[in-house]
């Protein structure tokens, strides 16, 4: 019950930061409103029981923020005025209301919160020090039960980067070898 | 079984985010709002109640049924695990792209980036 009640204050505090996030006008604080959603969930995951997401949440958040800052810092005119769209919020709206359907109807299947459903779980819970010799069974399921996972996630990790590495080269390597100046567009305005 | 549905509202608040503002960054920001929402709600779902972290201690070594009793489960932690360091990834892709049109267009407006040349 405790934990329950605590999770449900830091929700409201969550949900109360991505609001400002959504709606504030200046574009710095809605990415630092974005930030403290980010601490509140970890903060809601060392109570859930789940200190490795905890740890690694508040890392990715602190990366999120510096990258995110980078997107937002060089900009000169940050907030965006003019009408708003009716049509967006429109399908905005016929949206919720089917997503709401949809959600309510699939949570009233759901056993309640406290009660997992453990059937795969059970075996790794039981089995995890003698198959894997790891005493953390969700670094035992990680990187043994489920390596391939991880490899693909490491994957994505890489293709990633590396697009965004080539998206944000300076100069294409055309221009170095043939100094054929003709407009590439991007690189126009230079 | 509030908190599920209160991960449904935070969902809604990125979704609707990501349709109605025009901003690119705050297009990104929606589609941070539901990674959130989203790991939330899979960690909620493992959640047992007065549940210890699926961590075997030396003094639980003799008897691991008596653990796997009181543990939450660990398998939505290792998913997540996963996503949120995915997250972190795509998030780098789409602020590079954010910026690369912002160094081109001059505008982060989703309405002023019209044409497709170059």
């Amino acid at each position: 019950m405790m934990v329950e009640t605590l999770c449900l204050v830091f929700l409201i505090f969550a949900i109360v930061g991505s609001l400002i996030a959504v709606e504030t006008k200046n574009l710095l604080s809605a990415v630092i409103s974005a930030g403290v959603v980010g601490y509140g969930l970890s903060i809601m995951f060392l109570y859930l029981g789940a200190p490795d997401i905890a740890i690694t949440q508040v890392v990715v958040e602190v990366l999120a923020l510096v990258v995110l800052i980078r997107g937002t810092i060089a900009v000169d005119n940050i907030s965006i005025g003019g009408p708003r769209d009716t049509l967006p919020l429109f399908v905005a709206l016929v949206f919720f209301g089917v997503f709401v359907v949809l959600g309510v109807i699939a949570l009233g299947d759901m056993t309640g919160f406290g009660n997992p459903m453990m059937k795969v779980s059970e075996h790794y819970l039981l089995n995890s020090v003698k198959e894997t010799g790891s005493s953390n069974v969700v670094m035992g399921i990680l990187l043994d039960y489920r390596a391939y996972d991880t490899l693909g996630e490491a994957t994505v990790l890489l293709t990633s980067i590396l697009g965004a590495f080539v998206i944000l080269r300076r100069q294409g390597k055309k221009e170095i070898a043939e100094k054929d100046y003709e407009h590439v567009g991007i690189l126009e305005d230079e | 079984m509030i908190v599920y549905y209160l991960c449904l509202v935070m969902f809604m608040l990125g979704i609707y985010c990501l349709i109605a503002k025009k901003n690119i960054v705050r297009k990104i920001i929606g589609i941070v709002i539901i990674e959130y929402a989203t790991n939330l709600f899979l960690v909620f779902i493992g959640y047992k109640h007065n549940g210890i972290a699926p961590i075997i201690t030396p003094e639980m070594q003799d008897n691991i049924p008596a653990f796997a009793a009181q543990s939450v489960d660990p398998l939505p932690q290792a998913l997540v695990l996963t996503s949120i360091v995915i997250g972190l990834g795509t998030l780098c892709l789409m602020v590079a792209l954010a910026i690369r049109l912002n160094e081109k267009y001059r505008t982060f407006d989703t309405t002023e980036i019209s044409s497709l040349k170059g």
